[in-house]
């Protein structure tokens, strides 16, 4: 057993039950699972021997022997009563996920213009084959990732947001993925977003864990911005310790496409968030922004590759984190500029506040450069708070806990004055200062710890 | 109000400060002058607590508390303030968070209730008259990007806000022109009531031409070698510190 790979289990899982699998999908989600299959015994999971997942076991956090919901089971919860949206201010059209499976039994009064369409994966695959088929696993490629390959070899749902030509979606949709189990649970979670040309959305997902068995997501998001296409995505983990979270998002632009990507950890136990962004149309814009605030023993990895493919596009990427107690960091940020890719125009900013000596921080900026014609600059920094500054605030009558707050707080305050939703704003305002004074121990969502 | 009694204190191992005395009573106005290195801004520094100084010998008793036994937050709420000669910037914090953080805490202190909204508010607009700060920098981030003397006049809306028994004014006129050290100084004037005091830490008389002070010392080599009154600062003035030096017998 000791020497099996950490992948195997999986792949005999997945030939045990494929049938099953399959039986609980639709078509379009089967399509590419034999070649998933092939592709995760051909690449296993990436080894922390390669350099991207240095820090990171992936074999270690896929070992344990977690439970599958293959057969689709009814999941005994009632997200309303465990999920209260709190944003005040804030009125979304608000979907469920639980585990890896769409609730489909609460659905909001529907607020979506005409043609749009935003729920269950399985469903908009059997309504809508060809669109469908033309997006799904077109971004996120199963023979570049032992575990894209693994999501995609598993997922039987997940949730789509699609907006066609013209489409102008008000209000944001909001996407709460709970986890809720009695016994250590996998979660294979896909989601996809297609924005036809001039379309706009703004899609806010919220993760949380409500028990405290050990759970394991693997997360796929594939966006596709089409020409004038604007997009928002809002990514707020607010999990548990004991929740290990494996997500990949791959966005592909056309031209004049702004989307802005801005992934939020307030609590987590280990999570990797891969970035993939790719600028394939000109004066098309992308912002990827991210924080976190990580303390015990929370680890939190980035990794980014933006890709200028041709002239006239610009990418901002800001990440900050603070890191208390034993916490770890780590940002690998690489941009790439292709040949012909003039004007582009690419800047990437890394932040990090260590508050204790252990705490450990591992920055990486790549660039990579083939067009000469470009403004591109980078920057790393890692250290403590400004000790003249506290003591300024102290010398106010402030005490040196809530300077470290306010400081805190003003650290992160640019990664937030990026939300272009004011009442998400100013909600992510309050919860980052709930947490850092310690009063959001697991999440504001759930009724736990109301 | 505040008793220094033979204070010596050291930076970076070296004593700065070699037995000061030094006494304030209520609704008093001292001026500390001497020449660059005497120990002016260690001794407002020591008395705030900055931790950069180190302490070696002496007490300072501030309105019967050990003030050296207190942490800097604690005297700034038993009613101690420092107009800082170079205020720090604070990026991400609004001038707004930064003070209701402040009086909040000093209100907490004395058992009362934090300050409401729109009380807070008022407040704001009515300290912010005395030293006319625009309502522009008060809703921006502490100090950053204000002008030199925006920052002084934030110091000493800040004491308005804070209202402190014991206020040291470190060199308070520097940078400034006269058009703002008129405000400052208007400013600090409006402050004074039978029941406060305050230090003014200065190297020039000029300042001293608008904030008329009772009794002038000069600080020299971390000792007060000359107590004197007002008239004391204006012979500084004429004759230079060289004077001092002189009779100190060190030129």
């Amino acid at each position: 057993m000791s020497d099996m790979k950490a992948e195997q289990q999986y792949i005999d899982l997945f030939t045990r039950y494929e049938d099953l699998i399959r039986r609980h999908a639709s078509d379009v989600q089967n399509a590419p699972r034999t070649q998933a299959l092939a592709d995760l015994e051909r690449l296993g999971f990436p080894s922390v021997k390669s350099e991207d997942y240095k820090y990171t076991d992936v074999a270690q956090a896929f070992a344990p022997d977690y439970g599958l919901n293959i057969n689709r089971l009814d999941i005994p919860v009632n997200p309303y009563d465990v999920f209260r949206c709190d944003v005040p201010n804030l009125s979304t059209s608000l979907y469920f996920v639980v585990n890896d499976t769409f609730c489909d039994k609460m659905l909001p009064k529907s607020h979506l213009p005409e043609g749009v369409y935003a729920g269950g994966m399985r469903i908009f695959m059997e309504k809508y084959p060809e669109v469908a088929s033309r997006y799904y696993g077109k971004a996120a490629l199963t023979a570049k990732d032992g575990i894209i390959a693994l999501n995609t070899m598993l997922a039987q749902d997940g949730f789509v947001v699609y907006v066609p030509e013209g489409v102008v979606v008000e209000r944001p949709i909001q996407l709460v993925n709970i986890f809720r189990s009695d016994v250590d649970m996998m979660a294979n979670r896909r989601i996809l977003v297609i924005m036809e040309a001039r379309s706009e959305a703004k899609l806010l997902v919220c993760d949380h864990s409500i028990d405290d068995v050990k759970f394991l997501a693997t997360q796929v998001v594939e966006i596709f911005a089409g020409e004038g296409a604007f997009f928002d995505y809002y990514d707020l983990e607010e999990s548990s310790v004991s929740t290990t979270r494996f997500a990949s998002v791959h966005v592909k632009q056309e031209s004049g496409s702004n989307v802005l990507v801005n992934g939020i950890t307030l609590n987590n136990g280990l999570t990797r968030n891969n970035y993939y962004i790719e600028l394939n149309g000109e004066q098309a814009e992308t912002t990827l922004c991210g924080m976190s605030i990580l303390d015990k023993e929370q680890q939190l990895d980035t990794y980014s590759h933006i890709t200028h493919a041709v002239s006239d596009c610009t990418s901002n990427e800001l990440f900050k984190n603070v890191l208390d107690d034993h916490a770890v960091g780590v940002f690998s940020g690489r941009i790439l500029v292709k040949e012909g890719a003039q004007k582009t125009a690419a800047y990437q900013t890394n932040r990090n506040l260590c508050a204790t000596r252990e705490a450990r921080m591992y920055s990486k900026p790549q660039l990579e450069i083939y067009a000469d014609d470009v403004k591109c600059s980078h920057g790393m920094t890692t250290g403590q708070l400004d000790e003249n500054a506290l003591f300024y605030m102290q010398s106010r009558g402030i005490s040196r806990d809530e300077a470290r707050m306010l400081l805190s707080v003003a650290f992160t305050s640019d990664v937030i004055g990026y939300v272009r939703l004011d009442a998400l704003k100013d909600r992510l305002h309050k919860l980052v200062e709930k947490r850092f004074r310690g009063e959001l121990a697991r999440c504001a969502g759930c009724r736990i710890c109301k | 109000m505040l008793e220094i009694k033979n204070l010596h204190a050291n930076v970076n191992g070296k004593e700065i400060l070699k037995g000061i005395n030094l006494s304030v009573k209520a609704g008093e106005v001292h001026a500390i002058m001497g020449p660059n290195g005497s120990g002016k801004s260690t001794l407002s520094s020591v008395l705030v607590g900055n931790p950069a100084f180190e302490v070696t010998e002496g007490e300072v008793i501030f309105n019967g508390k050990n003030l050296l036994d207190l942490e800097p937050e604690d005297r700034s709420r038993e009613g101690l303030f420092l107009s800082f000669q170079y205020p720090v910037e604070i990026p991400g914090v609004s001038m707004v968070n930064f003070m209701r953080a402040a009086l909040n805490e000093h209100r907490k202190y004395k058992g009362q209730e934090p300050v409401s909204a729109t009380d807070f508010l008022k407040l704001m607009r009515e300290k912010r008259a005395i030293v006319e700060l625009d309502n522009k920098l008060a809703s921006r981030s502490v100090n950053e990007g204000f002008s030199g003397g925006e920052k002084k006049r934030n110091e000493i809306f800040q004491m308005a806000m804070l209202e402190p028994k014991l206020a040291i004014l470190d060199e308070t006129d520097s940078g400034l022109d006269i058009d703002a050290l008129r405000i400052v100084a208007s400013g600090v004037n409006r402050l004074r009531t039978p029941e406060n005091a305050a230090i003014v830490i200065t190297h020039y008389q000029r300042l001293l031409d608008y904030i008329k002070p009772d009794v002038v010392h000069v600080l020299y080599k971390g000792r007060i070698v000359k107590t004197a009154g007002p008239e004391l600062a204006l012979e500084l003035e004429e004759k230079g510190y060289d004077w001092i030096k002189k009779e100190m017998g060190d030129e």
